[in-house]
């Protein structure tokens, strides 16, 4: 019996036929061909890509402050007392690792998003332990980055449970090709980590609406904890969060790229964080794969093409006709 | 793009590097491709036995070599009192043995382990005797005329004369009947082959049989011609190497030499034992050429420490193999294969229950730990200490209940063990138990499946054996790193696309 024969599997070349990228390809094939080594420190460290961004006006959560030395650990609280809430942040974590958030805090009990309060003392520890290097690749020590919270846009009110929606938008060569938001949930720890639990909603390249959205790989209609309707989700000022995608590639040099985008009610789009291995589930979320996408532009000589027509280009031809969205969230009730 | 043809040369090449290198120790070498392959190994024993008239003793035993059929492993003399040397003499070695004065019945014992192997050959070129001119009187020169005429006729070289002759003998048996009153029938052949112009000598060979005690010396015949030799049965004319003669004498001397004694006799006994193929060769290869370029020229401590080394290129191709075409999560890259040595150490279900045992502990224990608001260096450090403390408390509960087994939970690496603890307990706080459950449960069972790859007898065989098979392992590991297709479990979880049209 082949493996593929059992209920859970499929076959390789149904996978291929439909141009789904596999981990190995994404490796050798985009990352190892696209993505030069020695640009990799620009993403991996948050302050730099934080550097990079301002220089190239992109716009980035304002920083608060670092903290760099052990010693400094201390000013922590002095250092946020002004901020109504504030985030703390490992510079070259990943995955979201060592992130935490504190949405209001008295200066003395300090509340994350779920409610949960915490000390100062805690956070000093989750500090030391950012410095030492609990959340970074090869355990090397680090700075922590104190940032500000973002403003929340209440389009997504609803879509989000305990934390803030962000899209991802993966862009090859300058071309946003595909994109998605992560919805975080009570299940996902208000993480927006799609193998935790967070909500992964395929986003229209050329209209910035939901295509479908999955939880754990599997198609949902709506979202598991604020009940929302995941269909009419509708990213505000696509545009503009395009084509700061798409300028993406000239800041950091990257060809195959994850960008992180977060919506502020008052700043519009503006870069979280910038990833020169983003994953995969993106396609899931979509329903689609990457692969046609991505040779489409390997075929085009896209070198003298300008952010506004890279994006125009991607709108065009990568968006999905809405007859095509629609039947799944109209039978749904 | 880069041209791929540059790597795959690279990789055919160290795959034919490693495929010839394999076959040269396997053909030049004769190490076998499977493990446990038997060789036959004769023990034989030669008791010398004489009444010592109360004069200086002297000695001489002929001893066999290596020889087309068989290869002498070693060799050992015993015999209380006696001096004893190993000599050279006509081409052949003889053990002597010497003693001032001795009286009454003597013992002298020689052993040799001959191995039996197709590929053997004689160390030195047996030399050709020389051909001695013989006058015979009558009756028997006439005798001898017709029969050698007679012979002469009916062949066309050296060794089919000797057929020829030996068949005359049995027809004619008026002259047979008078030649074996002038000459024993070996000697005889001898002469005649050497009237012909045949250079030949009576040997003297062994048969062996399993168990048998007091087996006699045969005279056989040596015939040489045309550059090539051939042993033959005097008694029948068929070629007498056959596969269970050793031929015990080679040089037509006599087998006993003695002076200072009388009634001498000498008997064989012998028995055949199965030897593994590796210490067989291992004997024979002793003194090799640098060419042999093995592990087994190294002392025995370092071999011992290479057979474990050579065996972790197989443990990191299983883990590769698990992650780039399986896609299972480990955590830390090569932590399961260093696991999976522990396991060889302790065995599978040992191994398994400590490790089980020192992370769960560990991980109640770090969750305390994490409690404590320590640096990351120095919480590592007390982790580390925590688990010599766990391993320490386990050996003595286990030694004191008499579980023997138990102690073996040493052989854990625990720097790498305090490590998977740190990390099994930072992914408990951050992603929960279900991704601490999947990754551990990923790292054991591509620890498992090493340590049975490891542990497999033909695979040890073969990487301790076959060097070159490294570069094999090494072309495979490259040609993996290449591998672009979907990975076994993305099969699964890429299959809700797949469904849906």
């Amino acid at each position: 019996m082949a493996l593929w024969s059992l209920p859970k599997f499929t076959r390789p070349r149904v996978l291929s036929s439909k141009g789904i990228m596999g981990m190995n390809r994404r490796n050798i094939d985009y990352i190892s061909r696209y993505n030069p080594r020695r640009l990799y420190p620009l993403v991996d460290d948050k302050l730099q890509t934080k550097r990079i961004a301002l220089a190239s006006g992109v716009t980035v959560p304002d920083l608060i402050g670092t903290i760099r030395q052990q010693h400094q650990v201390r000013h922590l609280a002095e250092m946020v007392s002004e901020w109504p809430g504030f985030c703390i942040k490992p510079a070259q974590g990943s995955g979201g690792k060592g992130i935490t958030v504190i949405v209001r805090h008295d200066r003395e009990y300090y509340t994350k998003p779920s409610g949960v309060q915490e000390t100062i003392d805690d956070l000093e520890r989750h500090v030391s332990n950012i410095l030492a290097g609990l959340y970074s690749l090869g355990g090397k020590q680090d700075v922590a980055l104190i940032e500000a919270l973002i403003n929340f846009d209440d389009s997504f009110e609803g879509y989000s449970f305990e934390g803030v929606p962000d899209t991802r938008v993966i862009v090859f060569k300058g071309f946003p090709v595909m994109a998605m938001m992560r919805l975080s949930t009570d299940a996902s720890d208000g993480k927006a980590n799609l193998h935790q639990g967070a909500v992964g909603v395929g986003i229209d390249i050329g209209t910035g609406r939901a295509i479908r959205a999955v939880q754990f790989d599997q198609p949902v209609e709506h979202h598991p904890d604020t009940g929302r309707r995941l269909s009419e989700l509708q990213v505000p000022d696509w545009e503009t969060l395009l084509r700061l995608s798409a300028s993406c590639y000239e800041m950091s040099g990257l060809g195959y790229l994850g960008t992180d985008m977060v919506m502020d009610k008052l700043r519009g789009p503006m870069l979280l964080e910038l990833n020169a291995r983003p994953g995969l589930a993106i396609q899931t979320a979509n329903g689609t794969g990457l692969l046609p996408r991505l040779r489409q532009i390997e075929a085009l000589n896209s070198s003298r093409m300008s952010v506004e027509q890279r994006v125009a280009y991607a709108r065009e031809h990568f968006s999905i006709p809405v007859t095509a969205a629609t039947p799944t969230a109209a039978s749904a009730g | 793009m880069i041209s791929r043809k540059p790597f795959y040369t690279v990789v055919a090449l160290l795959f034919l590097a490693g495929l010839a290198l394999s076959l040269y120790r396997h053909f030049v070498f004769e190490v076998p491709w499977l493990p446990g392959e038997q060789r036959q190994v004769w023990s034989i024993e030669a008791k010398v036995e004489f009444e010592a008239t109360g004069k200086p003793v002297k000695a001489s035993l002929a001893i066999p070599g290596t020889q087309p059929g068989f290869t002498l492993l070693n060799e050992a003399a015993a015999s209380p009192g006696y001096g004893l040397s190993f000599l050279e003499r006509n081409g052949g070695t003889r053990a002597e043995w010497t003693i001032r004065q001795a009286s009454g019945p003597q013992e002298l014992y020689y052993r040799v382990n001959m191995m039996a192997d197709p590929h053997a050959e004689s160390p030195t070129p047996v030399a050709v005797p020389e051909i001695a001119p013989h006058t015979d009187q009558e009756p028997y020169a006439t005798a001898i005329h017709q029969v050698l005429s007679r012979a002469l006729e009916r062949s066309s070289d050296g060794f089919s004369l000797t057929r020829e002759l030996i068949r005359e003998l049995g027809s004619q048996q008026q002259n047979a009947a008078l030649l074996a009153q002038y000459r024993p029938k070996p000697r005889l052949l001898v002469e005649m082959l050497n009237r012909a112009g045949i250079a030949a000598r009576v040997v003297k060979g062994l048969t062996l049989e399993d168990g048998r005690r007091r087996q006699p010396l045969v005279d056989l015949l040596q015939v040489f011609d045309d550059g090539r030799v051939e042993v033959v049965d005097p008694a029948t004319g068929e070629p007498g190497q056959i596969e269970n003669m050793l031929l015990w004498e080679r040089h037509s001397s006599p087998v006993l030499d003695l002076v200072g004694g009388v009634n001498s006799r000498v008997t064989f006994s012998m028995i055949r034992q199965q030897q593994p193929v590796a210490v067989a060769l291992e004997q024979k290869f002793e003194d090799s050429n640098l060419l042999n370029f093995s592990i087994h020229s190294l002392p025995l401590e370092e071999q011992a420490l290479f057979k474990g080394i050579l065996l972790i290129p197989i443990g990191v191709l299983v883990v590769v193999l698990m992650r780039v075409l399986v896609g299972l999560k480990t955590s830390g890259t090569f932590m399961p294969v260093l696991i999976a040595m522990a396991f060889i150490q302790t065995s599978l279900v040992t191994g398994l229950i400590g490790f089980l045992l020192i992370v769960s502990m560990g991980l109640v224990i770090r969750s305390w730990l994490s409690h404590l608001n320590l640096l990351l260096v120095a919480r590592i450090s007390a982790v580390i200490i925590m688990v010599i403390g766990i391993i320490s408390l386990f050996s003595v509960l286990a030694f004191k209940l008499g579980l023997t087994e138990g102690l073996k939970i040493t052989f854990f690496p625990m720097i790498i063990l305090s490590w998977t603890i740190e990390r099994m307990s930072l992914l408990w706080e951050e992603e929960g138990a279900k991704e601490v459950l999947s990754q551990g449960g990923g790292s054991l069972l591509v620890a498992v499946l090493a340590y049975l790859a490891m542990n497999n007898d033909l695979i040890r065989h073969l990487t301790f054996n076959f060097l070159g098979l490294q570069l094999t392992v090494m072309a495979a590991v490259l040609l993996l790193g290449n591998y672009t297709g979907y990975r076994l479990l993305e099969l699964r979880r890429f299959q809700p696309l797949a469904r849906e049209d």
